[in-house]
C-alpha cells in the first residue's frame, strides 16, 4: 500500500515537473550547469571503469578459450557484445546511479531541510520543474554521450590488455570486434540509457525533495535514492530487453 | 490586510489550530507570539500555502489564496516576501545573486535596472559592497540581511518573517527588528513576524497575537500585552527575571 501511495506521489510530481519552465533562459543556464556536474563530472570515474572492464572481459575470454574449434577473434567479439549490450548501458548506470543518484537526492534534500524549496515557493517558483528539469534534461541529452564514450573506451581497454598479455594481435581483435556487429544493438544500448538516466535523475530528486528531518534524514533518503534507483533499472533493463531483443 | 478566517490544521490525527481568525494590518508589524509547539509557525505557514488548512481561508487583500490554483497562486506569491528563521539563502549563489533571482525570474528588468535595484536592497539593509560574498561566508546577522534585501527585492506587499532574532546577539537582533519596523513604514506593507522574543515584542509590536494550545487565546498591541491580565500571557511574558523586575517595578508605580 505505501509503496503504491509512493508511486503515485512520483507520478503526481513528474506532472508538476514537467511543465512549461517561467524563464527560458533560466532553464537552459541551469541545464548547462548540470550537464557539467551531472555529465562531465562523471568522465574521469567512467573513462576508468569503462577501460578497466573492457580489459577484464577480454580477459576472462581469453581465459575460457581453450577449444580450438572457437575463431581467434571470439576475444574481440564478445568484448564488443558484452560491452554495447550490457556493461556500457547497465553497470555504468547502475555505478551512475550512485555517484549521480546521491548527489541529485541529497543536494535537493539539502536544499529542503534548509528551507531553500520553501524559499523558492514562497517567491512563486515552481520549485520542481526550476530544480528537477534542468536535472533530468542534463541526464537524458549527456548519458548517452558517456555511454558511447564507455563502450569506446572499454574496446580499447580490452585491446590494451589483450596486447600487453600478447594473447591476440590488433588485426584479429578488431575483425572480432566487427563480426556480426549489428547497428541495432547501439539503438537499444542508447534507448536503455536514455531509460536509466531518467530513472536515476527523477528517482533521486524524488526521494531529495519530500525529506524531512535533519541533515540524517538527507543520508538516508540519498541512500534509498540510491538503492531505488538501482531496482528501478534493473527492473527497466529486463523490460527493454523483452521489448526490443525478443518481441 | 490579511485576513484569517477560521484556520483549521490537524497533523497525522492531531489538531494543531483551532478556528484562527485574524485581520493582520496592513502597514504595521502584526507579531505572532507564543511559545514553541503551539502552532504559530504552522499558522504562518497556511496562511503563505506552504501547508494548506484542513478548514477555513486566507485572504490576501480580498483576495481568496487557499481556494486558488497553483499559477494564480504564483501571482499572490509574487507579492509575499519572506525571511526565513535560518535565512534559507541559495548556497550555490552569491549574496547578489541570490537578491536578483526574484527580478530575473519574474520582471522584465533589464540587467542594468536588476543591478542597480539589488545594490539598493543591499545598501537599504547596510551590506552595500558585499555582493559577491558567498552565504557561508555571511555572519548570522548578515545572512538575515541578505534574507531581508531578497525579501523586499521585488517591491511586497506582505512581508513574513519567521523567527528573525533567532540565534543573533542582542545588538544585532535590535538592528534587524529596527529593519522590519523602518521597511513596513516606509513601504506600507502588511508585515507578519512569528517570534518569542520579548524584546522583539516590546521594539516592533503594532499589533500582537498569542497563540496558545492552537488557538487565538489573546490580541492587542506591545503596550496592552504587560497589563494583560491573562496566566499564559502573564507567564510568557515574564518567563525572564529581567521582566519580572520590570514587573515589579511597575507595580511600585
Amino acid at each position: 500500500m505505501n509503496l503504491l501511495k509512493q508511486f503515485g506521489r512520483y507520478i503526481l510530481m513528474l506532472s508538476v515537473v514537467f511543465s512549461r519552465p517561467n524563464r527560458w533562459h533560466i532553464f537552459w543556464k541551469q541545464t548547462i550547469t548540470e550537464i557539467e556536474h551531472i555529465g562531465i563530472n562523471s568522465l574521469p570515474i567512467v573513462a576508468l571503469m569503462s577501460t578497466f572492464m573492457g580489459a577484464v572481459i577480454a580477459l576472462q575470454t581469453a581465459s575460457s578459450m581453450e577449444s580450438p574449434l572457437l575463431p581467434d577473434y571470439t576475444v574481440g567479439f564478445i568484448t564488443q557484445s558484452s560491452t554495447i549490450l550490457e556493461f556500457s548501458p547497465t553497470i555504468l548506470s547502475l555505478i551512475l546511479a550512485g555517484k549521480v543518484g546521491s548527489n541529485v537526492a541529497s543536494e535537493i534534500g539539502t536544499m529542503r531541510v534548509t528551507e531553500q524549496i520553501d524559499a523558492l515557493e514562497i517567491m512563486g517558483v515552481n520549485s520542481l520543474n526550476y530544480l528537477v528539469l534542468p536535472k533530468i534534461t542534463a541526464a537524458l541529452v549527456f548519458f548517452p554521450v558517456l555511454v558511447v564514450f564507455s563502450m569506446a573506451l572499454s574496446m580499447f581497454g580490452g585491446w590494451l590488455a589483450l596486447l600487453v598479455s600478447d594473447l591476440t594481435t590488433t588485426e584479429i581483435y578488431i575483425l572480432g570486434i566487427r563480426s556480426f556487429f549489428n547497428p541495432f544493438h547501439i539503438t537499444y544500448a542508447l534507448t536503455k540509457t536514455l531509460v536509466f538516466g531518467f530513472l536515476i535523475v527523477s528517482v533521486a530528486s524524488f526521494h531529495g525533495y519530500y525529506v524531512k528531518g535533519g541533515s540524517l534524514d538527507v543520508g538516508k533518503a540519498s541512500t534509498q535514492a540510491v538503492v531505488n534507483s538501482s531496482v528501478a533499472i534493473l527492473i527497466a533493463n529486463f523490460i527493454l530487453t523483452q521489448l526490443m531483443l525478443l518481441s | 490586510m490579511i485576513e484569517v478566517r477560521q484556520v483549521s490544521k490537524t497533523f497525522n490525527g492531531q489538531q494543531v489550530l483551532f478556528d484562527i481568525n485574524h485581520s493582520f494590518e496592513e502597514g504595521k508589524v502584526n507579531l505572532i507570539i507564543g511559545q514553541s509547539g503551539q502552532g504559530k509557525s504552522v499558522l504562518a505557514k497556511c496562511i503563505v500555502g506552504l501547508y494548506e488548512p484542513d478548514a477555513g481561508q486566507v485572504l490576501f487583500d480580498q483576495r481568496n489564496f487557499t481556494d486558488m490554483e497553483r499559477n494564480e497562486r504564483s501571482q499572490i506569491r509574487q507579492e509575499i516576501g519572506m525571511l526565513f528563521q535560518g535565512a534559507a539563502l541559495f548556497d550555490s549563489m552569491t549574496v547578489e545573486q541570490n537578491i536578483m533571482f526574484p527580478l530575473q525570474m519574474f520582471t522584465k528588468k533589464t540587467r542594468a535596472e536588476i543591478q542597480a535595484r539589488t545594490d539598493f536592497c543591499l545598501d537599504r539593509v547596510n551590506l552595500a559592497g558585499r555582493n559577491k560574498l558567498m552565504p557561508s561566508e555571511c555572519s548570522g546577522g548578515m545572512q538575515k540581511r541578505v534574507g531581508i534585501a531578497r525579501a523586499i527585492a521585488m517591491n511586497p506587499r506582505y512581508l513574513f518573517c519567521d523567527e528573525p532574532n533567532s540565534g543573533l546577539d542582542p545588538k544585532t537582533s535590535i538592528v534587524i527588528d529596527k529593519l522590519i519596523r523602518d521597511i513596513t513604514q516606509e513601504y506600507k506593507i502588511t508585515t507578519v513576524v512569528i517570534t518569542h522574543d520579548m524584546n522583539s515584542v516590546m521594539e516592533i509590536g503594532d499589533r500582537i497575537i498569542f497563540i496558545h494550545q492552537g488557538k487565538k487565546w489573546w490580541e492587542g498591541d506591545r503596550h496592552s500585552i504587560i497589563t494583560a491580565n491573562n496566566p499564559e500571557i502573564e507567564s510568557f511574558v515574564y518567563a525572564s527575571s529581567f521582566m519580572k523586575e520590570i514587573r515589579t517595578q511597575l507595580q511600585k508605580k
